[in-house]
């Protein structure tokens, strides 16, 4: 075992983490919503210094031939430069396309948006949503902080106005995009034989196995596990249900006013 | 829309046929084709060779590239384009992730272990055959291995918690959730675990245990197929 990682497991055995905070504990969580007035929707959220912001651009396209009366939805996550030395310019890394695609799968497979009410002509016309999420500061946990700030941007959203069809950006209604469910991911990790949640960079560089766990209420929608130690079925049951409860937490953040728009 | 019965029949706990294979290309280091219904898997392992670019290498230890791939024909849908895309990326990983926890590279540092994944027919499940192919592959490599691992999915059509999952169970017109599996043998603990879909956490909990029941006859099949190939040429020894 390295130095770093006997010290987060020194420190957890006495209930403590480096920033003082319980193994089960959030950061401060900050969303502020409307944060760039060209997007149709954006959120800024904060975990603690984590920090990412994501927006909400609609467009019309053609659906999918497999989902010909649906609109279709587009998630991407981009680990800035700006936010920690160790991402790098370029095409994203397999980092960054996991994280991408596990924001992704949480809002998708929560069906959060209905999709259905974004077909305009079947097979034709649909509103094309396209979530981007930028992270700013790296502090540890930036995918549940980007799922969170993708589903902020999602409730902040509102739909442009047409035109002949076509589409008048800066120019909003006040019609909100068809929104069901709120997936929130909670990443937990395992560090000897000790969980946590929200975790800071140094338990990132020294966890044993980690899963994120994606809910709405008390239904699962999407679960990845990574991490070079396998888990126990109990185990896993136990993360799930530190999922549930911790997400409760993050909903009551959401539910709060938003900004004005 | 409910779902009481499987569309081809199966018991909630029946997997599609499995065939499966060691030695398949001659070319490779080692190698497997693991068949689960219509989705077929083949898995070449070639190394430990040396890393390039030198910048990757790891002088501690030798390290794991998956490489997953979907053939473009392979698909009930249209054509898969050729070349790394997003999801095959992520699999890529995800199958890297699963196979690490039973893998000794301490002796090959700055040295890269290469597992090529390809899929010329899928019908779901596709991750789950890659890994059980290539933790073969690996085997039949002589690549040191403290255990071998096997993947199946699982999941929840409607009210039934099932497991492996074919392509119409996956588009039922319903709630679905599909989890992907894979265990460590003799642990019996969970190398690889993603969800897609609805699920509570009971009906999650009863498919991984499912799921590990099952999983014990896919290893008799892994074993029984290197078994094979070690038999046939010892056998042309004599």
């Amino acid at each position: 075992m390295n130095q770093l990682k006997s010290q987060v497991i020194n420190a957890l055995s006495q209930d403590i983490r480096f920033d003082g905070r319980k193994p089960m504990d959030w950061r401060k969580i900050e969303i502020e919503y409307g944060i760039s007035k060209n997007a149709e929707g954006s959120a800024r959220v904060k975990f603690g210094d984590t920090e990412v912001f994501a927006g909400v651009k609609l467009s019309i396209g053609t659906p999918y031939p497999d989902t010909p009366d649906e609109g279709a939805l587009m998630v991407d996550v981009e680990l800035s430069p700006m936010s920690s030395p160790e991402f790098e310019t370029g095409p994203p890394d397999v980092k960054a396309i996991e994280l991408a695609r596990v924001v992704d799968r949480g809002i998708r497979e929560a069906k959060t948006i209905d999709m259905k009410k974004l077909c305009m002509e079947k097979g034709e016309k649909v509103w094309m949503v396209s979530i981007d999420v930028v992270t700013i500061n790296d502090a540890g946990n930036l995918l549940d902080a980007s799922a969170l700030a993708a589903l902020a941007a999602l409730k902040d959203a509102r739909m442009p106005k047409l035109e002949d069809g076509v589409v008048q950006y800066g120019n909003l209604t006040k019609e909100a995009l068809p929104l069901n469910k709120e997936p929130i991911a909670v990443t937990i990790l395992k560090l000897g034989k000790y969980f946590v949640v929200d975790p800071i960079v140094e338990e990132e560089q020294t966890f044993d196995a980690k899963l994120t766990v994606t809910t709405m209420d008390q239904t699962i929608c999407a679960l990845q596990k990574a991490g070079k130690e396998t888990l126990s079925i109990n185990e896993i049951e136990k993360m799930v249900e530190i999922g549930i409860e911790k997400a409760k937490e993050i909903r009551k953040s959401l539910a709060k006013p938003k900004g004005a728009k | 829309m409910t779902y009481p019965k499987r569309f081809d029949g199966r018991k909630i706990n029946e997997t599609r046929e499995i065939e499966a294979k060691a030695g398949v290309i001659k070319r490779a280091d080692g190698s497997a084709m693991f068949r689960i219904g219509k989705t077929l898997a083949y898995a070449a392992v070639y190394g430990p060779r040396n890393l390039h670019p030198r910048f990757l290498q790891n002088p501690r230890e030798g390290i794991l590239r998956v490489n997953y791939t979907m053939m473009p024909f392979s698909s009930k849908g249209e054509r898969v384009r050729p070349g790394p895309s997003r999801r095959s990326k992520e699999i890529s990983l995800v199958t890297a992730n699963a196979l690490l926890p039973v893998l000794n590279l301490e002796e090959f540092p700055n040295s890269v272990v290469d597992v090529f994944i390809e899929l010329p027919q899928t019908d779901a499940g596709t991750r789950c055959a890659g890994i059980c192919a290539a933790s073969m592959a690996l085997a039949d490599a002589g690549i040191p291995m403290k255990d071998l691992v096997a993947a199946i999915s699982v999941g929840r059509v409607d009210e039934q918690v099932l497991v492996d999952l074919n392509y119409d169970e996956e588009a039922f017109d319903g709630k679905v959730a599909d989890v992907p599996m894979a265990v460590v043998q003799r642990s019996g603990g969970i190398s690889l675990l993603q969800a897609d879909g609805e699920i509570d956490k009971d009906q999650l909990i009863k498919g991984l245990k499912l799921g590990q029941e099952t999983l014990k006859k896919i290893f008799d099949i892994q074993k029984k197929a290197l078994k094979e190939k070690y038999h046939m040429e010892n056998g042309d020894e004599e």
